[in-house]
């Protein structure tokens, strides 16, 4: 196996209360240093609460935001500086499927966009492969002169995919791809999600705050918390045994039928203003002693490929 | 565009304006044509000649000048001048906006900065300061009134801009290599341009009375030509004897701004895309109540809360949709039912109806009953209505920060609560809020009673939500989708609480949600909707051990669950019906693996007694 | 709260300074010299560089500017050639009489504007809706200096019931009465469009703020609707409403010029009007610049009632 995607240390800060000459007031460390090694062919799930920073991290691995520091480097390449260079390596998926179409422009308009722009295409090979992308995510072909505002939440969703292997890139971020959607045409969107990737040999970056949903799709995932990824497994272990007391809470914490209400009573985010100097979970953890509230735990294995950002890991 | 045209038609101020606009353009068109006297031929014997006296349709003015045809000429020139005022003020102003909107940063806070300083003046000021440089005249006032409306179209523009820049699409058009430019032209401008169009053309007339205003003061059009502001400044010496010279070009100016401001308005509301679909029509202080048949017989005399037989409409223009078409649900005393469903089941508007709260227009309780305690809450007067609500049934909402006053502190709106329903003082009814603060475990709870709701996180607000339901001891609470706006951890702390406040103090609870795992955790019985109707009900544990109707048992299916590892979901095709069309017969039909012919011929009751399921070949007995 | 109050006062030395520098290059747009202006076109060149170097116009642009401001920071707005008398002193006793004029205009609209507005959105097509809409296209529609000498025709020549012009009585005046009598039509004429373009943008506030979800939960609570309308929902609406006050001050300080013309108000924009056109620009420089300033604090005064309504933009 290949390395399709890999990230060094990935860091984002952002200024809080910006000032027209004096520096800003303060910094938030939305991504802390992040690195992260995805294969070809594999699917990547990223799971975390809001304000966990997984956006954020999602729209600099596709170049919709610079980092603060580290690097990106993408099927052997670091990727470009502007997202054009990125897009026809990695493309993206947004979470809202209506507002991430143009509702000015029809749907062939929108799906020209990438081949026109990254690739140079003329009219009739246009028109041919967009025939054939449309065909794939099980669209019919009349639709392609409609505008967005003629579409079901799941239908946008396909054409929104569409864009996305119009480019023509083998790596796909999926920001939150299905959390807009019913259930019922969640699963729609879910296998042809997986479909797609057996029959054009991708590579996702699948991010979600739905644990069960990360799970079904993903072949290894990843926990964020606070800006860091914290706990790092193959999907089958992660949530039946976690070994960050943070993954173990989010696991108990998702409701599943016949088990009783889970989770703490109690604990929340810390302040991202103010944040605090040792694990971020310290404060919500059992299991937290003097140095988790001073020394920041790095990620390290914890057994086989599973690794764990804690000073005090769970036993299996 | 068509469909603009159409709805600019139906709105008749606007068709007014368009008329009364259209007759005094054409009129100053062919106005060149017509046989006029020269409007600045001077004839001092002829003076303030009346209206329709000596040939003079209009009189004459101080100089003895034909005022009819003055007046035309005048009107020329005041449209073309306002025009040209708005066109310039609104392509400068725009190009100004996108540009600030779109880079933002450092380029919009320069830019700004400088729109702010120019907005500091009253426009007057900056205009006379224009013409006090360029000295008066005519095309000197257009300048100046196009230059102090720039900022009024860069700071509207750059509004609409930011938002769309930060649009996903724009995102998208980045991700396709498309460069700045072309995403401005291509991206940002067609959804910028309906703003740029919608504020010309509310503006058009203001600045025509602007330039007529400053040719008023004897600063615009200078003699002898003249516009209409200008005939106004010279006839206002002899107002009182000769009243025709200033009422003539005085009512003309009206009848352009008038005219110009029914039409920008309507065009404004035809291109606003919120008043189309009627949106923008405010909720009256209860549903409407057109309730043609006797109220359904009580069926369940030991229920606390009971629907029978509920029915709910939205009504827009031609189209009915039946959001709740028939829904009966009985609800004991200390009993938690859930009602399950996806979007646009009709679970939450089922929810709302119960006490009159949805949002009337569109909605339309058109059937059914809602009992509490074996009365009839449908069609009870306002005050009844108002009298039980947050003191017998109380609501819990979806997103805490939307359904709580952002400029209130949570404790006056605790105390509001009570004192609504109890003649108790002030301080007495903080004392109770704060309580109520403790009770539902959030920390320090009287200084959190004076933050607002922006200062607490998702999780705490919604705990102050829960202490605002259980203010007044209610016999019910009514939670709609109370966790889906929060993180799982929360959730399920949230969750916690209420089921355990649920236990010791015996309420009863409605509980609207879409999560079936959810259900499974809190709810004794639940209740699944599709389409507005309910096609499933029972105790938890048998509808999600072995649900009956095809959808439960697919929707079950295709939802994964956390702990069984990577794995195909079991999708179900198509998608529900939209509710201003319902097949006929079963509405499920059309998506079903087990639908025959007979599905669709007739209506399908709910079937069963405890269990009840609406289906003729159910996936389970329930007999 | 003292805080944020400075805050917003040390943000207003920027604008101030760019206000000044604004007025400054307009003015010195002006084509041909002032001191040919001041002395008439007969005067001898030696006359005109002699009163070019008093009134420092040999100096450079930039040093003028730097005087300029010097000198108006020390109270010194230069002389009105035309009225023989320090700015200053003309432009305080004008300004006076124009805040009387714009002061019970601004009133007037702010709160005739948002009861009507508000009873609009709550009775939303109903009759007293489409009367109120009707009468806001109107009063928008009409320009102000033609509806005062409408006003002055009907109430002061046909009905005598008011005075038709100034500010007091010549002879026995000077008393509030007097004044109210006065100020009763100029004041009126002056907020109608004002009053219009409130009572619009308030339905608009209102009618989106009904339609939010703490509107409904305020009806869950079981609190009356007059309550709703008049508390919860005018709060709220209040947010964007105040914005639209502090523009319309402006607004109304504006249309204060033609009004004072019609009704020969003795105010600072006729003063300003008569500057110009006597081409008496260290006047007009002054008076500008004076107004623009009062409409800048105005404005913090408008920024502070907001910060005081809503907690979110305290800080």
């Amino acid at each position: 196996m290949s390395l399709a995607l890999e990230t060094r240390d990935l860091t984002k800060t952002f200024d809080v209360g910006k000032r027209l000459l004096r520096p800003p007031k303060a910094q938030v460390h939305a991504v802390h240093p992040t690195s992260l090694r995805v294969e070809n062919g594999e699917t990547l799930g990223i799971v975390g609460e809001s304000g966990c920073g997984k956006s954020t991290l999602a729209r600099m691995l596709v170049g919709l935001l610079p980092p603060s520091s580290g690097t990106i480097e993408i099927e052997g390449l670091s990727g470009g500086s502007s997202p054009a260079d990125f897009g026809r390596v990695i493309q993206y998926v947004f979470q809202d499927p209506v507002s991430s179409l143009n509702p000015r422009k029809t749907i062939r308009q929108i799906l020209e966009a990438p081949l026109i722009h990254l690739h140079g295409m003329g009219r009739s090979e246009r028109a041919a492969r967009i025939d054939e992308i449309f065909d794939s995510v099980s669209l019919r072909g009349e639709f392609l002169n409609r505008y967005p505002h003629e579409f079901s939440g799941g239908q946008a969703q396909r054409i929104g995919i569409a864009r996305a292997l119009a480019a023509n890139a083998r790596i796909l971020v999926l920001d939150e791809p299905v959390s807009a959607l019913d259930v019922s045409v969640q699963a729609q969107v879910l296998n042809l999600l997986a479909d797609l990737k057996d029959e054009l040999g991708l590579t996702y970056l699948f991010i979600s705050h739905d644990l069960a949903v990360v799970e079904a799709v993903s072949d290894r995932v990843a926990v964020l918390y606070f800006g860091a990824v914290v706990e790092e497994g193959r999907a089958e272990n992660i949530f039946a045994s976690p070994r960050h007391p943070y993954t173990r809470l989010l696991a108990e914490s998702a409701p599943v039928v016949g088990r009783p209400i889970g989770g703490q009573a109690q604990g929340e985010l810390p302040d991202p203003m103010n944040p605090p100097p040792g694990c971020a979970f310290a404060s919500r953890c059992p299991r937290a002693t003097d140095i988790c509230r001073t020394d920041r735990p790095e990620l390290r294995p914890i057994e086989g490929d599973q690794r764990a950002a804690c000073h005090h890991p769970l036993d299996p | 565009m068509s469909t603009f045209l159409k709805l600019l038609a139906r709105n008749r101020l606007a068709v007014f304006g368009a008329a009364v606009l259209g007759a005094i353009i054409l009129l100053v068109v062919i106005t060149p044509l017509l046989p006029l006297p020269d409007p600045n031929a001077t004839a001092t014997a002829d003076r303030f000649k009346r209206p329709f006296s000596d040939g003079f349709i209009l009189g004459t003015d101080h100089l003895g000048r034909d005022l009819f045809s003055r007046l035309l000429w005048g009107t020329q020139l005041s449209l073309a001048v306002g025009l040209a005022a708005a066109l310039i003020a609104g392509t400068i102003g725009a190009a100004i906006g996108i540009v600030a909107g779109y880079f933002g940063g450092r380029i919009d806070n320069v830019i700004m900065r400088a729109i702010d300083m120019l907005m500091a003046f009253p426009y007057i000021l900056l205009a006379l300061a224009i013409v006090a440089a360029l000295g008066p005249g005519l095309l000197n006032a257009l300048y100046a009134v196009a230059a102090v409306n720039i900022p009024f179209f860069a700071r509207n523009v750059r509004g609409v801009t930011v938002s769309i820049a930060h649009k996903e699409f724009v995102d998208a058009a980045r991700l396709s290599g498309m460069g700045h430019l072309r995403i401005i032209t291509t991206e940002i401008l067609p959804n910028v341009l309906p703003v740029v169009v919608i504020a010309m053309s509310t503006t058009i007339g203001w600045m025509i009375l602007e330039t007529a205003g400053l040719s008023f003061l004897g600063l615009g059009s200078q003699p002898p030509q003249a516009d209409l502001g200008s005939m106004l400044g010279e006839a206002r010496a002899a107002m009182i004897t000769a009243p025709h010279t200033s009422i003539v070009p005085g009512v003309m100016i009206l009848l352009i701004v008038m005219s110009v401001n029914l039409l920008g308005d309507g065009v404004r509301d035809a291109l606003d895309p919120r008043l189309r679909s009627g949106a923008l029509s405010r909720p009256m202080a209860a549903t409407l109540v057109r309730r043609d048949e006797t109220p359904p017989e009580k069926t369940d005399t030991k229920a606390v809360l009971s629907l029978e037989n509920l029915e709910t409409r939205f009504e827009v223009g031609a189209r009915i949709y039946r959001a709740v078409g028939g829904v009966s649900l009985a609800i004991q005393p200390g009993e938690c039912v859930g009602l399950i469903g996806e979007s646009g089941s009709g679970k939450s508007v089922t929810a709302l109806s119960v006490m009159g709260l949805v949002a009337s227009p569109p909605g339309v309780v058109t059937g059914g009953a809602v009992r509490l305690n074996g009365q009839d809450l449908i069609g009870a007067p306002y005050a009844r209505l108002r009298a039980l609500r947050g003191d017998r049934v109380a609501y819990i909402f979806q997103d805490p920060l939307s359904t709580l006053h952002p400029l209130y502190r949570v404790g006056d709106q605790l105390t509001e609560a009570i004192r609504v329903h109890h003649r108790i003082s002030r301080d007495a009814a903080h004392e109770r809020a704060v309580k109520l603060l403790e009770d539902v475990h959030i920390p320090n709870a009287r200084a959190r009673a004076r933050s607002y709701p922006h200062e607490l996180s998702g999780g705490m607000r919604q705990r102050v939500a829960i202490a605002m339901a259980l203010a007044n001891e209610p016999e019910v609470i009514i939670a709609d989708e109370p966790t889906t706006a929060l993180d799982v951890t929360v959730q399920a702390q949230i969750l916690k609480l209420l089921d355990n406040l649920r236990r010791d103090r015996g309420v009863s609870i409605l509980f609207i949600t879409h999560d079936f795992g959810v259900v499974g955790q809190l709810c004794d019985r639940v209740a699944v909707m599709y389409a507005g109707r309910i096609v499933e009900e029972g105790t938890t544990a048998e509808v999600l051990d072995a649900p009956a109707h095809p959808y439960t048992k697919r929707l079950i299916a295709c939802v994964p669950e956390l702990g069984a590892g990577r794995r195909e979901l079991h999708a179900i095709p198509g998608l529900p019906p939209a509710v201003d069309q319902l097949p006929h017969g079963c509405a499920f039909a059309p998506r079903c693996h087990k639908a025959t012919g007979l599905c669709a011929t007739s209506d399908i009751p709910l079937d069963g007694r405890k269990r009840k399921v609406r289906c003729i070949l159910p996936e389970e007995d329930v007999a | 709260m003292g805080g944020y109050i400075l805050k917003r006062l040390v943000s207003a030395v920027p604008v101030l300074l760019g206000i000044t520098v604004i007025v400054f290059a307009i003015m010195s747009l002006i084509p041909g010299d002032p001191a040919t202006a001041i002395l008439g076109s007969y005067a001898t060149p030696e006359n005109v560089e002699k009163l070019n170097r008093d009134l420092g116009l040999d100096k450079p642009l930039v040093q003028q500017y730097f005087i300029w401001i010097g000198n108006m920071l020390q109270g010194d707005f230069g002389r009105s050639f035309a009225l023989n008398r320090p700015v200053l002193d003309e432009v305080l006793d004008r300004f006076s009489a124009t805040l009387v004029l714009a002061g019970a205009a601004f009133v007037l609209c702010a709160v005739l504007g948002i009861i009507a507005g508000v009873i609009s959105a709550a009775r939303q097509y109903g009759w007293a809706d489409r009367a109120i809409t009707v009468a806001v296209i109107l009063g928008i529609s009409i320009p102000s200096f033609f509806l005062g000498m409408m006003m002055i025709l009907l109430f002061a020549v046909r009905l005598k019931w008011l005075p038709v012009s100034g500010m007091y009585a010549i002879y026995g005046g000077g008393d509030l009465p007097d004044l109210l009598r006065h100020l009763a039509m100029p004041a009126i004429a002056l907020s109608l469009v004002a009053t219009g373009v409130v009572a619009r943008l308030s339905r608009a506030a209102m009618l989106e703020v009904l339609r939010q979800d703490f509107i409904r939960t305020a009806r869950a609570k079981g609190v009356g609707e007059r309550r709703v309308i008049w508390g919860h929902a005018l709060r709220a609406a209040m947010v964007s409403i105040i914005p639209v006050l502090g523009i319309q001050a402006g607004f109304v300080l504006s249309g204060a010029v033609y009004i004072e013309i019609v009704f020969q108000w003795p105010g600072v924009g006729r003063m300003l009007v008569d500057a110009i056109l006597k081409r008496d620009l260290l006047l007009v420089q002054g008076g500008v610049v004076f107004v623009a300033a009062c409409y800048v604090f105005f404005n913090i005064v408008v920024d502070v009632a907001q910060s005081l309504l809503d907690p979110r933009i305290r800080t």
